[in-house]
């Protein structure tokens, strides 16, 4: 049904994967082909990952074959599925900060002479690359003075540097602006028309339907079925996806509110001036109780920072104001303990303790909650609390005591909201809250914020997603190199008028 | 029935957790019992477990600090100090408990200088420990210009030599600090805030962890424990020497390590280390018996602490 098989690169047939008793994987297949983009959809949690360790030689498959140009493909070891023509660019960056560019892309591959490095060879090998991939990047730079963004793209880089009949790119555009996915986009094509072949993994629903030739769904570790992009929807593969037809994205206000009631209402959270020399200016924004206050900027606009601040975590001039009474936090202990309750960007470095147990992660900022008498921690009262967190939001975990670390990304996530959940917040700052979470999770992330919100719980929503700020604010803040562009709500709220305010072109 | 099965479970978690460690400590007893038929018996293990005292006590405390992804190296030159300033009270005409209060407070102070120093200078633990190591060594021989100092207080001197309901009253000390250090650690707020804060700061401090006045506090946990272990070996010696304690944080770090506590902060038990200050309690008195030179003894107990720690790694990656 897909073209001759002469095409095909990389095979998958009937691949099982199980860790003790639980199987990862269940008779997964794949056709991948030279010169196409053949995109992987799950949700986070399906067995991409599992898919993808045992290509890079990280597993081991538990049964079913795999070729690799007619030829069997067991690679013992990363290093072996390198030789073998298999490239992987991880989601997680893994470059040397203070190493240059050269350096990095050709770690352990360096030019020799007489045992010492060659610099000259290196630095001029590292540039043929960076240019045959139309990077703007200097290789001599340090990665550490580099953007996330443009690391990501040296990763890439690196990755593909290595002579590969098939590259894997995972969530390769999830940190990166709209610009530099369109370099990443362009070497995409480039690697087609050389003939790789490409597995492409990412949850961006636009970004696939543009650049896929095939795309292949699995679900709860099983193939689903594979798509010719030609003939399929975003809406049909989202049911796929999720096994279940979605209706929409976002789910609907639980209880209708128009901004004039907004208005009448005593605001909650009131910020006035608030200004931090060099990273924000003069920002004012009232949030009432049971509304979402949308915060829209492209990155460096300085939302992350103005957050920072209202938490306690940096010092700001200017006055904020809590149900009427003037409050200076001077640490998050204090914001937390007049409720004010943070999801903050990054999940993995300032939200979880990834080594401890899913128990311990979700009491974390109510711990005061749960301390009794001389200090004990009141365990049972602990336990129960997170059990009914980890019920009443769906997180998929074998047990209270599995380590974070070890959950899916939406899962992740999940707990993050249920630490914050349990503090009993009246106002939640909600950074980049679906960031690397697939769809299924975000919709219920979404249903989650719609609840918190009918509660009477104030939100802040930060989001870089223009559909998310659009489908859930109810008014939205947009902001623009440190400044306030404009407070927009009602007929206001279209994409064309908050992308002319992030951008600066109305002011 | 069902209790019976919890009880399975805990022992099985137990085994899992620490099974290698206890295993090491084994082998090591069962290896010096066949080159000295004396080494097992009870008087001998009584006399590990009281020469193991002062090294168990301070890494009691060094568990906090590392647990905590720091370090604490002036943990050899506070226990000296301690002696010093405890026999310093009794020739001021202090009574023993004026002596012992003065002693723990100048313990905590040492201390919450480290901490302090280390929290809000941002100075790496290591380089200010490296210095006060130092500072407080220099310390010790103020008052005697270096000559050890007698120590007569009867009390102070029977810690370390008396016993009581049969048990050496030095290992009634490591019982009731271990109970304590432990219930700290497992059953508190407090112990909880350490794990968290060692696993990830910046978490922890988005959580609304005070993180300064912990690790400031921990570090005075660390010079507490460290005073007390200057007391029992004060009392044991009847005096005060200026060398005393010299490179104990090695042990006590060895201790914590073998015990599996991680440098990298977040994990670590005080189940785990006192286990591990008992394997380099048994190696010397073991090797002391055996008369083997100092010199050797030191190459064997840094080829046991790597393949112990190197075998814990390994059954720790196995199970993953």
């Amino acid at each position: 049904m897909h073209g001759s098989t002469t095409d095909t690169v990389l095979k998958i047939s009937n691949v099982t994967k199980s860790f003790g008793q639980v199987a990862a994987l269940k008779n997964m297949r794949l056709d991948v082909r030279r010169g196409r983009v053949h995109t992987l959809l799950g949700e986070n949690g399906a067995g991409k990952s599992t898919l993808m360790k045992i290509l890079a030689g990280v597993h081991s498959a538990t049964s079913g074959d795999i070729s690799l140009n007619d030829q069997p493909y067991r690679p013992a070891n990363p290093q072996q599925a390198s030789a073998l023509g298999l490239a992987i660019v991880f989601q997680e960056l893994s470059l040397c900060n203070n190493l240059t560019v050269a350096e990095n892309i050709l770690a352990t591959r360096e030019p020799r002479k007489f045992g010492f490095i060659n610099d000259t060879a290196l630095i001029a090998k590292a540039k043929a690359i960076v240019t045959e991939l139309g990077l703007p990047i200097d290789v001599t730079e340090k990665v550490g003075n580099l953007s996330i963004a443009q690391r990501q793209l040296v990763e890439i880089a690196k990755g593909l540097s290595h002579d590969a009949k098939v590259v894997i790119l995972d969530e390769p555009t999830s940190s990166l602006s709209d610009s530099e996915a369109e370099i990443l986009f362009d070497i995409i094509g480039r690697l087609k028309s050389r003939g790789v072949a490409v597995i492409y993994i990412s949850h961006r629903m636009e970004e696939i339907m543009r650049l896929s030739d095939d795309i292949t769904v699995i679900r709860d570790g099983e193939y689903v079925s594979t798509h010719d992009r030609d003939d399929v929807t975003i809406e049909a593969l989202i049911a796929l996806m999720v096994g279940r037809r979605m209706e929409e994205i976002y789910p609907p206000a639980i209880h209708d509110r128009s901004t004039a009631s907004a208005a009448d209402q005593p605001p909650v959270l009131a910020v006035e001036r608030l200004t931090r020399d060099g990273e924000f200016e003069d920002i004012s924004f009232k949030v009432g109780a049971g509304e979402i206050l949308g915060f829209f900027g492209l990155v460096g606009s300085g939302r992350s920072e103005v957050m920072n601040a209202l938490f306690g975590m940096k010092n700001a001039d200017g006055t904020v104001r809590l149900n009427d009474q003037d409050v200076r936090f001077r640490s998050p202990a204090e914001a937390i303990a007049r409720g004010i309750g943070f999801v903050t960007e990054n999940r993995k470095e300032e939200g979880l303790v990834l080594g401890h147990s899913v128990e311990w992660n979700i009491s974390m900022a109510a711990l005061p909650d749960f301390t009794g008498p001389f200090g004990f921690t009141r365990s049972g009262a602990e336990r129960k609390a997170a059990a009914t967190e980890v019920g009443r939001l769906a997180i998929k975990t074998r047990s209270l005591d599995t380590p974070s670390g070890a959950l899916s990304g939406g899962n992740q996530q999940k707990i993050v909201l249920a630490k914050w959940l349990l503090t009993r917040p009246k106002v939640l700052i909600l950074d980049e809250p679906t960031r690397g979470v697939d769809v299924g999770a975000k919709f219920e992330i979404y249903k989650i914020i719609r609840q918190l919100a009918a509660e009477g719980t104030a939100i802040l929503l930060i989001s870089s997603e223009l559909p998310e700020v659009l489908g859930m604010s109810d008014r939205v803040v947009v902001m623009h190199e440190g400044v306030l562009g404009a407070t927009l709500a009602g007929t206001d709220l279209t994409p064309e008028t908050i992308m002319a305010h992030a951008t600066g072109f109305q002011s | 029935m069902t209790q019976q099965t919890a009880a399975q479970a805990a022992l099985v978690r137990a085994l899992k957790q620490y099974g290698g460690i206890f295993l090491s400590l084994v082998m090591l007893c069962i290896i010096f019992s066949f080159l000295n038929p004396r080494f097992m018996s009870v008087v001998n293990f009584m006399n590990i477990l009281q020469q193991v005292a002062v090294i168990a006590i301070a890494a009691f405390g060094m568990t906090w600090v590392i647990l905590l992804g720091e370090i604490d190296l002036s943990v050899g030159s506070i226990i000296a100090v301690a002696g010093m300033v405890g026999a310093q009270c009794f020739a001021f005409g202090l009574g023993f408990g004026p002596a012992l209060a003065v002693t723990l407070v100048a313990g905590a102070l040492m201390g919450m200088l480290n901490g302090v120093l280390t929290a809000k200078l941002l100075l790496p633990s290591f380089i200010v420990t490296v210095a006060t190591m130092g500072i407080y060594r220099g310390l010790v021989s103020l008052p005697t210009n270096g000559a050890p100092a007698m120590i007569d207080n009867a009390t102070w001197t029977a810690i370390g030599t008396e016993s009581f309901l049969g048990l050496p009253i030095i290992i009634w000390v490591v019982a009731v600090l271990f109970v304590i250090n432990q219930i700290l650690l497992s059953k508190t707020s407090f112990g909880r805030r350490a794990y968290l804060t060692g696993g990830n700061r910046e978490a922890a401090i988005y959580s609304g962890i005070k993180v300064d006045r912990l690790k400031i506090i921990i570090f005075m946990i660390s010079g507490v424990m460290a005073a007390i272990s200057g007391v029992l070996l004060s009392s044991r010696l009847f005096s005060a020497q200026t060398n005393a304690g010299m490179s104990y944080e090695l042990d006590a770090i060895a201790a914590a390590v073998l015990g599996g506590t991680s440098l990298a902060g977040g994990v670590g038990t005080m189940v785990g280390t006192l286990i591990g200050a008992l394997i380099i309690g048994v190696m010397n008195n073991g090797m002391n018996m055996l008369s083997v030179p100092y010199f050797y003894q030191l190459i064997v107990k840094g080829l046991v602490i790597l393949v112990a720690v190197w075998l814990d790694v390994r059954a720790k990656q196995a199970k993953r």
